[in-house]
């Protein structure tokens, strides 16, 4: 029996399908057997980021109404042979399907599968109820903004009332602006949160480059970003991993000079 | 019959209320209703809807005698009860108003606590978050949020924080927005108290002399 881990947020476009996709394929990375499920019906965009979007034949809403069985509508990732993705529909909406029908979907892909990656639409409506419907765990996504620790602290609140575990990941964070104090720090975010630090993922321009490649990230070992993610992989695997040193290295006197309260 | 009726019945605009006497026992009191209802006010209650409001005075009723008297109204089809009212106990009131709440956990974004009487929240309140009641507010943790203390008018109410970072305080009906002055950088208790019309915020040291409680420790 696998397990179900939702990736959601709150507010949009701080990075929950990038994460997916690149989490995804972290732990197909690590040999597991992986399903990535978008859920943001009318919006896909999953699809696009996996570079997947011309296989798609069938869709979850096909499932849940039953015109194709849940293995017809797998789709088999390039890559890996054991990383597959359920799409969305892109011609209905939210509410063309019931949280009954998603987590149905969801408890089967888990008999199949080590783990099953739910990207989560933005919002906290049906698109949300949907999502976290056969979760096991919650992976909340946020960006040193306060708007979206906000919306990722309400999110958090909703999801312990259905006795959803949640973990966070720090996204796009900047080293530079975070020692000149103009964004949040990690320990600000985690404190007001109160929710256990899965990982940060430094802001990093080769995520926007393969995403539009269709290639996620986690793919290319030279980037930050990549890094980052392969560590979130490790540590839902269950590894301990120290989180990622942010600032590019210092040298040998600036450790000194920081070790004696000058730095 | 005896002379004193245990049963009035008033007519006012909107319906009927029943006044019932709260000092014989129930079971008379529901063969008086029975009676009522079914012969000397018979002709009254045939007809169209009518509402009515039960007033029970000082009587406390057990789940069962509730609805025994429900019962026993309901059945003439023509009355609806609008309500089953008792006159607050006095002793009960400050009882609720003295009484302290223990709540642990995070407030979240968008989450709301109120409660009777004192909060004492282990935990804390993010920003979105709202905590209120009819007494004191103390918080073992980081306020964020909003609190409002006192929130039926007692402007004797404080809020205390272990970090006092607040959205917004509200202590009765004076709303208050830290200024940036507010935001001492060392991290200890302080809570906010109304003085003048005007929130304040001071050391948790100095409640004591706020609420000019005596000093009654004894010690050697």
């Amino acid at each position: 029996m696998g397990e179900a881990i939702v990736v959601t947020s709150g507010k949009g476009g701080v990075g929950k399908t990038t994460t997916s996709a690149n989490l995804g394929t972290a732990l197909a990375l690590q040999g597991k057997k992986v399903c990535m499920v978008d859920t943001d019906i009318g919006l896909r965009n999953l699809d696009v980021v996996m570079g997947l979007e011309n296989r798609i034949i069938y869709d979850i809403i096909d499932v849940a109404e039953g015109r194709c069985r849940l293995a017809q509508a797998l789709v088999k990732d390039k890559r890996f042979d054991e990383l597959y993705m359920l799409p969305a529909a892109q011609t209905k909406d939210k509410h063309d399907i019931e949280p009954d029908q998603v987590k149905r979907i969801i408890d089967d892909l888990k008999r199949d599968f080590d783990y099953v990656i739910i990207d989560c639409p933005a919002g906290i409506e049906q698109g949300f109820r949907n999502a976290v419907a056969g979760a096991d765990a919650a992976i909340i996504v946020t960006t040193p903004e306060n708007a979206a620790v906000r919306d990722a602290d309400r999110v958090i609140g909703l999801l312990e009332q259905q006795r959803i575990p949640s973990r966070l990941i720090i996204n796009r964070i900047r080293p530079n602006m975070v020692k000149s104090g103009e964004m949040l720090d990690v320990d600000e975010i985690v404190q007001v949160l109160a929710v256990d630090l899965l990982g940060i993922v430094p802001d990093d321009e080769k995520v926007i480059k393969a995403a539009n490649t269709g290639e996620p990230t986690v793919m290319d070992p030279s980037s930050r970003a990549a890094i980052a993610y392969r560590n979130i992989a490790r540590r839902v695997l269950g590894e301990k991993v120290p989180l990622m040193q942010m600032e590019d290295k210092t040298g040998m006197m600036q450790r000194l000079r920081k070790f004696f309260g000058m730095g | 019959m005896t002379g004193k009726q245990r049963i009035v019945i008033k007519g006012v605009k909107d319906g009927l209320v029943f006044v019932l006497d709260d000092r014989c026992g129930m079971d008379e009191l529901l063969a008086e209703l029975n009676d009522k209802l079914e012969r000397s006010h018979h002709k009254l209650l045939t007809g169209p809807l009518v509402h009515v409001r039960v007033k029970l005075g000082s009587r406390r009723l057990t789940e069962a005698d509730r609805e025994r008297l429900v019962d026993a109204i309901r059945r003439r089809g023509n009355l609806i009860i609008q309500s089953i009212e008792a006159d607050p106990d006095p002793a009960e009131q400050t009882a609720g108003a003295g009484s302290l709440h223990v709540i642990s956990g995070v407030i979240r974004s968008g989450q709301t606590v109120e409660r009777e009487g004192h909060l004492l929240l282990l935990g804390d309140v993010n920003p979105g978050g709202t905590v209120s009641c009819t007494g004191d507010i103390y918080i073992m943790g980081a306020l964020r949020g909003t609190a409002h203390a006192g929130c039926r008018g007692n402007a004797d109410a404080v809020i205390a924080a272990a970090l006092m970072r607040p959205t917004q305080l509200r202590i009765a009906d004076i709303i208050s927005r830290p200024p940036e002055e507010w935001m001492s950088e060392d991290a200890q208790m302080e809570f906010a108290y109304l003085e003048d019309g005007r929130m304040r915020i001071d050391k948790i040291s100095r409640l004591n002399r706020f609420r000019k409680d005596p000093i009654v420790f004894k010690g050697v």
